[in-house]
């Protein structure tokens, strides 16, 4: 919302400077976006017309530039090019201070001077446009201030941000209430005459609303003998300040009215209007409106009902409320003209417009609700306006219906302290209320609530989003001044911590970070093709309404993100692209209801990327979380290598995938080289058994090792020996670890390898004896030939 | 003292003097004056001699063996300490030509800002509470006290999902469900807040990209206050940012709280002095806040009479943009380890 300085002085002695009057509406939470100033320093720029351009020797952007200023010429030295001879510019002279504050001095630019400046839009902050001089009507007068020759007034307009609570903030009117109440100021708005004259209105036009629960409130007005011209100067100045272009008298004295009153309105030619009349209905199924913007739109389709306007013969000329039809719309030859003014129900015309994707002014300020009570004030206004430019306004109205009642609320003070942690007295907040337009009955008067501080409140029919008490206690609080509330801390007895699996969530990462991987964090949302891609099929989670194809189904992996990070980096000849993420992949859900959601670690590493980084990965993890009985088993898995992918478990309970990326896949991606890949879902690791958290003793006797080399079928995994010597070895055994593996079908024969192990043996009590020691020993060797066909290593 | 002594040591001093390695030095050592050497012979032929002659002859044997052997000592700490420094010298080695970079990986910019975030509040008191990403309307609108077609639902640019009913279901456009989804769970008092990845069907800018990360807050206890949210935002400020970052709230408006506010924290770039990042303002806009909506405790089964609350909300990627001093967000969407790893 666009509010320019002069127009809210229409309604209050608002006398503040320019950015006092930023902060008052920034504290009233009517955010200023921006403050242009307006016509500010523009008093001694005048109007030049360009007699004569010539280049300047050694200088290829600038030129010599000589003006008609009314007396003498003028050189001045100019930077910009898009002017010729004969075209009017703005001058500014030797001595202007421009709004930005830079001061035109004479100056000496590759021997030539410069008397003054040319100026653009934007040196003069009339417009953003920076691109070159301001090319002004070439029927200017040189020598005419600026000002005068625009009908420029200096003004300042203040850019608003208006939230959706704020229906009144959605006219100059509603903003000046507010501003003047912030600085105790009055407000008022100024009467404007209206003289009318003729028949009645009700025997020019009739008005019928069918439905009104769609249009509570409907005011028609009439005005003959209109002459449809250019508006005023002062009004289409406002209304451009305003943002809006200027279009024609009648029209915009309706957009004039409803930025002023947040009243939005409608004119009719009323001689287009078959039957002389209109008709407020619900449109019945498969209707057709063609509206003022030219589309035919189909209406009275889905779960709620569309409001029209129809002429008296029930054809549909317009959508209540969002825009006006084609056919009657007020044209160079309209006469008479049939005012609309009406209050129509907000949620009725939010669903048509967002069935339709329409919006436009008018259903803005309907949606979020306009003052029934300000209808017939409206509907004088702009017939006081179309007045001005000649016209004659019909005396009264054709109307049918009434005003919504206003709404009574009880406000305890004690409640409005309560949640504020003030201290205000109810005379206090009575007097935040009252100036904004809430009439205040305090307890013991007649009508309202015994309970001492209990105030009984009436809301203005502007403020519709004030419904409970909770609303006025924001209406309290923002005319006290959020920055006036004393503060405070809560204390608690809670103890702040993170669950264990958040703590684990973060040891995690840690690990991994510690494992020398990098975190990334890819994008949820992928292509539709891109899990095939990663040689996932499956069903995808599709958005209803994706920005782009390239971001329309839920990921099901991290794989396809983690690979094009890769890519990418690739692309860059990055180094160190070990990458892992911890994030949401996300299934069909199975029934119905909202999609499957998991959350995992995911690690893909593409620098020493085989299978054999993974493993260590997923060793590092099994230790930093103590997973008990942790191991890998030979599994085949969509998108992984199909003969280097095992499941890792912990126990009994599956945790993930480790390995690496499916050669193919790899290469779709556009890489080169293993990618190794592990990927483990954090819920289930959650609920993986854990190692005992108690200590286990270490003996204090010497230990025995020994070195067992087994030639095992390559068929035989490596933990399935090892599991068989733990077996064997029995409680004598202290810790056991592959140390060495040997391939040579010379030496251990076609299909086999050497597994190494070392085993080392101890007693918490005394020192194992050699006889001992040799027992173990050869119970270790028989068991793993008799359950591997295995054979020792000589 | 006899001539023969006196000859005998000052040999035995020049051959220590010039062993020219340990091992020679021990040989001579033996030599001059050990089991076999001339010196022990004389000792051992001490006992021909007269009382008192054997006493002072004694003295004078035990005299020049002690120098002898202090000799020795001393060339043995020179040789040694040449030794070691020869050792040493072949042992040198430039530790600035060591091939290879750091073997430590790199937590996210925006999981650092996460979680120190959390222990900020988690400090105050907090605990860390999470929620699903694909919600209901139920969650992310209606219970927020946004009936369906309320008008405020505009103020996010929601993507639904091909599941379930039209619009049924949703990529959360903020953390607020997990408000609902916490009170729910539990009873009074709440001290929580809520990070994670929320979703708005937006094209991405410097400052915003339409998958991003907030953090909400919420508390709900008996007698708590609208001074008690500014306070808890200025504490978590001054905690996070550093001392000299303030805060300041402004009216505003989300349907679920009221009175409803935006937060301001003082520009971290010109600490608000007034520059570009700031529009000359001196402040920069962070997140939203207000005083749980009484509907929206209501809704959840919570008596808005006897228990009130505050809840707040704003980016985590916007506090490490702050921080950071990051012109363009958009440089996080391709994971380039030359950007990954400045953090």
């Amino acid at each position: 919302m666009r509010i320019p300085l002069s127009w809210l002085r229409d309604f209050a002695p608002i006398e503040v400077p320019t950015d006092e009057l930023t902060s008052v509406l920034n504290e009233l939470g009517l955010i200023v976006d921006g403050v242009e100033r307006i016509g500010e320093g523009l008093g001694d720029v005048v109007v030049a017309r360009v007699t004569d351009i010539r280049p300047i020797s050694g200088a290829d952007r600038i030129r010599h530039v000589t003006v008609d200023a009314g007396g003498d010429p003028v050189e001045v030295v100019c930077g910009a090019w898009n002017f010729e001879v004969g075209d009017v510019v703005p001058l500014a002279p030797v001595g202007t201070v421009l709004p930005n504050g830079m001061e035109i001095a004479r100056r000496k630019m590759r021997g030539a001077v410069s008397n003054g400046m040319l100026c653009s839009p934007a040196e003069l902050h009339l417009a953003e446009d920076a691109g070159g001089l301001m090319l002004l009507p070439g029927d200017l007068a040189p020598g005419t201030p600026l000002p005068d020759a625009l009908g420029l007034e200096a003004d300042v307009v203040y850019e608003l941000d208006i939230t959706p609570n704020r229906p009144d903030a959605m006219s100059v009117a509603g903003v000046a209430r507010d501003v003047a109440a912030a600085l105790r100021v009055p407000f008022s708005i100024p009467e404007l005459p209206l003289d009318e004259e003729g028949p009645a209105a009700a025997t020019l036009a009739t008005v019928q609303v069918e439905d009104h629960d769609l249009c509570p409130l409907f005011v028609a007005r009439v005005m003959t003998d209109v002459k449809v011209g250019e508006s005023p100067k002062w009004m289409a100045g406002r209304l451009a300040l305003a943002g809006m272009r200027p279009i024609n008298s009648v029209v915009d004295a309706s957009n004039y009215v409803m930025l002023e009153l947040g009243q939005p309105n409608h004119p009719y030619d009323l001689d287009r209007l078959p039957g002389g009349g209109l008709r407020v209905r619900a449109a019945r199924p498969g209707e057709k409106v063609r509206t003022l913007d030219g589309v035919e739109r189909s209406v009275g389709h889905g779960g709620g009902r569309d409001c029209l306007i129809c002429d008296a013969e029930d054809t549909p000329v317009g959508l209540a409320g969002i825009m006006g039809g084609e056919s009657s719309e007020i044209g160079p030859g309209t006469t008479r003209v049939l005012l609309e003014v009406a209050y129509f129900t907000p949620m009725a015309v939010a669903r048509t417009s967002k069935r339709l994707g329409l919006r436009s002014e008018a259903s803005a300020r309907f949606e979020r609700g306009c003052d029934p009570d300000v209808v017939e004030l409206a509907a004088a206004r702009v017939c006081a306006l179309v007045a001005g430019s000649g016209a004659r306004v019909v005396p009264g109205v054709v109307a049918d219906g009434s005003p919504p009642p206003r709404a009574r609320i009880s406000l305890r003070t004690e409640r409005v302290n309560k949640l504020l942690g003030v201290r205000l007295s109810p005379e206090a907040v009575t007097g935040y209320l009252e100036p904004i337009g809430f009439a205040v009955e305090a307890a013991g008067r007649p009508g309202a609530s015994d309970a001492p501080g209990t105030l009984e409140v009436r809301v203005p029919g502007w403020r519709p989003d004030v419904t409970a008490e909770i609303d006025l206690v924001e209406e309290v609080a923002r005319h006290h001044g959020y920055s006036k509330i004393e503060r405070t801390v809560p204390t608690t007895s809670q103890v702040g911590a993170l669950t264990a699996f958040q703590r684990e969530r973060r040891l995690l990462r840690d690990v991994m970070v510690g494992a020398g991987l990098v975190e990334v964090w890819t994008p949820s949302l992928i292509g539709p093709g891109d899990h095939e891609l990663a040689g996932l099929p499956g069903t995808d989670v599709e958005l209803a309404n994706p920005m782009s194809r390239e971001e329309s189904v839920l990921r099901r992996s991290m794989l396809p993100g983690l690979l094009r990070a890769l890519r990418f980096n690739v692309g860059h000849r990055n180094r160190g692209l070990r990458f892992f993420e911890v994030g949401r992949v996300f299934a069909a859900p199975a029934v119905a209801g909202v999609p499957d959601e998991r959350e995992r670690l995911s690690v893909a590493v593409l620098d020493d990327g085989d299978a054999t980084s993974a493993v260590r990965f997923w060793k590092t993890v099994a230790e930093a979380l103590r997973l008990a009985d942790p191991g890998l088993e030979a599994s085949e898995w969509p998108g992984l290598h199909p003969t280097r992918t095992a499941r890792a478990r912990a126990g009994a309970v599956e945790v993930g995938t480790v390995g690496e990326v499916d050669p193919a896949v790899v290469s779709a991606f556009d890489l080169d080289g293993r990618v190794g890949w592990m990927e483990l879902d954090l819920d289930a690791l959650a609920e993986a058994p854990r190692r005992s958290t108690s200590v286990v003793p270490v003996t204090v006797y010497p230990t025995s090792d020994i070195d067992l080399a087994f030639v095992v079928p390559d068929s035989v995994p490596a933990a399935a020996v090892e599991a068989t010597l733990r077996g064997a070895a029995g409680p004598l055994l202290e810790s056991v670890r592959l140390f060495d593996v040997y391939r040579d079908p010379a030496l251990v024969g076609e299909g086999r390898r050497s597994l190494a192990f070392r085993l080392r043996f101890g007693a918490l009590d005394r020192t194992l004896t050699d006889p001992e020691v040799a027992e173990v020993r050869a119970r270790c060797v028989a068991a793993v030939e008799s359950t591997h066909g295995a054979s020792l290593r000589g | 003292m006899s001539e023969d002594l006196a000859g005998l040591e000052r040999d035995g001093l020049a051959r220590l003097a010039s062993a020219a390695s340990v091992e020679e030095l021990d040989r001579v050592s033996a030599e001059v004056a050990g089991k076999r050497s001339t010196l022990a012979s004389l000792g051992r032929s001490l006992g021909a001699l007269e009382p008192e002659q054997r006493r002072a002859r004694g003295a004078e044997l035990q005299a020049v063996r002690a120098r002898l052997e202090a000799a020795a000592a001393e060339r043995r700490t020179a040789l040694e300490g040449e030794e070691r420094r020869r050792a040493l010298d072949a042992d040198r080695m430039d530790l600035t030509e060591v091939p290879g970079e750091s073997e430590r990986g790199h937590l996210h910019l925006l999981t650092q800002t996460r979680d120190e975030l959390e222990d900020v509040f988690v400090g105050m008191g907090y605990r860390v509470a999470e929620g699903p990403e694909a919600e209901t309307d139920w969650y992310n609108f209606e219970a927020l006290n946004m009936p369906p077609a309320h008008p405020a639902r505009g103020m996010w640019d929601t993507l639904y999902l091909e599941v379930g009913e039209q619009e049924s279901t949703l990529l959360r456009t903020h953390t607020s469900p997990v408000q609902i989804r916490v009170m729910e769970s539990q009873p009074p008092p709440i001290y929580i807040v809520a990070p994670g990845r929320v979703y708005r069907r937006d094209t991405p800018d410097a400052r915003h990209l339409a998958t991003f990360h907030q953090i909400e807050g919420l508390v709900v206890d008996r007698g708590i206050t609208f001074g008690d949210l500014a306070g808890t935002i200025e504490t978590f400020t001054g905690a996070y940012f550093g001392p000299d970052i303030h805060s300041r709230l402004r009216p505003s408006y989300f349907p679920f709280t009221e009175p409803s506010a935006e937060f301001e924290v003082t520009c971290a770039i010109c600490r608000g002095g007034g520059c570009r990042t700031c529009t000359g303002t001196g402040w920069v806009e962070l997140g939203g806040c207000g005083m749980v909506h009484p509907n929206v405790l209501s809704s959840v089964g919570i008596d808005p009479e006897e228990w009130s609350g505050f809840a707040f909300g704003f980016g985590i990627d916007r506090c490490a943009q702050v921080r950071h001093e990051i012109p363009d967000m958009r440089v996080f969407l391709d994971n380039d380890v030359r950007v990954l790893t400045q953090f």
